[in-house]
């Protein structure tokens, strides 16, 4: 008699944030909840990206300063960075791929939303066009 | 209610209603080239040029008359300006939402500095309360001691004191690095929801009490734990991080960082993965 063949455990998707629903709650609200990256990962400097040497730079930093606390973080299955101006998530263009780790990970979403706060398009843009008052 | 029937494609939470719901942040839609921007320049900011300097008396105004006269000087495209004379004022340099070096001679007063986004900061004196409360970018540098509640709600920046603090130092801080090098008083990191505290002195009592998330790093004696603050162990990483940081704050060059006691919170008040997105983001 052939032996069965085992069935293949289920691999657990790893580096692909959002893809898979892990806990109860989720599956009973339907959709991903975001806060379960390491919100008190310190960066790792050797990680830095040219721009970000660039805008530390610019800015007269020593270091990463406010942006020590950014993370990549992902919603509605979508990897994607908090932008506390504008109260609302910046999800990641799907050309930019993501790797494994949560410190390059995290260099891409300070990048990203560094140079999203100074796009013409950011939100805070028509904000203070209608609202500032000097 | 909703029906259940005809929301097949639907996931369970649109069925129940929650899409209709408005989710701060969820409601817009803009897309941006990433390649666009390598300008640094923020819409609505000042053109500064750090090398433009000044000096400012201000003596003879109030607060809010030296605040707008360091705005007006920021769009003259000033990039260092050097307050003279701040005599212990209330609320000097607060709202600054540029990149600026604003130095001042002497001491400030209550709530200096608040709410900035963005200017390195350096006060040869001493601060009142609440210096650099709500502070979202930046650098402060306090060379003297400073009052109670500094840093009080600190979103994001480094804020350093070079002397002793108050009471409730980085209460409600939700982010950014606070460096004290003397000792801090009682309830420092009173709930704490995100960021990094550093004490190189003592702490007083009931440190870090009520914390939801973020660390607090000392290196002299603790009076005693708060509320479901808890001691962790200490990394390679914590230690060449907070090396580095005591570099750039300029202080505690000889002081042997691996003796820290390094405190987190416990999560037994709160734990942010049991809560909703939109609670979440209100938290953060």
């Amino acid at each position: 008699m052939p032996k069965k063949k085992n069935k293949k455990a289920k691999k657990e998707i790893k580096g692909q944030l959002g893809k898979k629903k892990e806990t109860a709650r989720e599956k009973m609200i339907g959709q991903t909840i975001g806060y379960r990256y390491d919100v008190n990962l310190l960066p790792d400097y050797s990680r830095i990206t040219p721009f970000l040497k660039k805008y530390i730079e610019a800015m007269g930093w020593d270091d990463l300063n406010w942006l020590e606390d950014v993370h990549m973080g992902y919603e509605e299955d979508r990897p994607a960075v908090f932008d506390r101006n504008a109260n609302g998530w910046v999800t990641i263009p799907k050309k930019i791929k993501l790797p494994n780790n949560q410190q390059d990970r995290d260099m891409i979403a300070r990048e990203l939303l560094v140079k999203f706060q100074m796009s013409p398009n950011h939100p805070l843009v028509d904000l203070k066009k209608a609202y500032r008052k000097f | 209610m909703a029906n259940l029937k005809t929301t097949e494609k639907k996931t369970k939470a649109q069925s129940m209603g929650l899409h209709t719901e408005v989710l701060t942040g969820k409601t817009q839609q803009k897309f941006f080239n990433p390649d666009e921007a390598e300008n640094f320049y923020y819409w609505g900011t000042y053109d500064v040029d750090f090398n433009k300097r000044i000096d400012l008396d201000v003596n003879d105004l109030d607060c809010k008359e030296a605040n707008k006269k360091i705005d007006e000087l920021m769009s003259q495209g000033y990039g260092t300006i050097v307050i003279k004379n701040p005599q212990g004022k209330h609320s000097l340099g607060v709202g600054i939402l540029n990149k600026l070096n604003l130095i001042f001679e002497g001491s400030l007063g209550y709530f200096g500095v608040g709410s900035i986004d963005g200017p390195t900061v350096r006060i040869n004196g001493r601060v009142g309360w609440s210096c650099a409360e709500n502070m979202m970018a930046g650098k402060v540098v306090i060379e003297k001691n400073a009052g109670s509640c500094f840093g009080a709600a600190v979103r994001g920046g480094d804020l350093i004191c070079k002397g002793s603090v108050g009471a409730r130092t980085g209460i409600d801080q939700k982010g950014g690095t606070i460096i004290v090098g003397g000792d801090a008083g009682a309830f420092t990191g009173f709930m704490m929801q995100r960021g990094r505290i550093i004490i190189l002195g003592n702490v007083g009592i009931n440190l870090g009490d009520s914390m939801y998330d973020g660390t607090i790093y000392v290196g002299g004696k603790i009076g005693s734990f708060g509320s479901d603050a808890i001691e962790s162990p200490m990394t390679k990483s914590d230690i060449d991080w907070i090396k580095r940081k005591l570099k750039v704050a300029e202080i505690g060059e000889n002081f042997d960082v691996s003796k820290m006691t390094k405190v987190v919170a416990g999560k037994k008040l709160w734990n942010y993965d049991a809560l909703e997105p939109t609670e979440k983001k209100g938290a953060i």
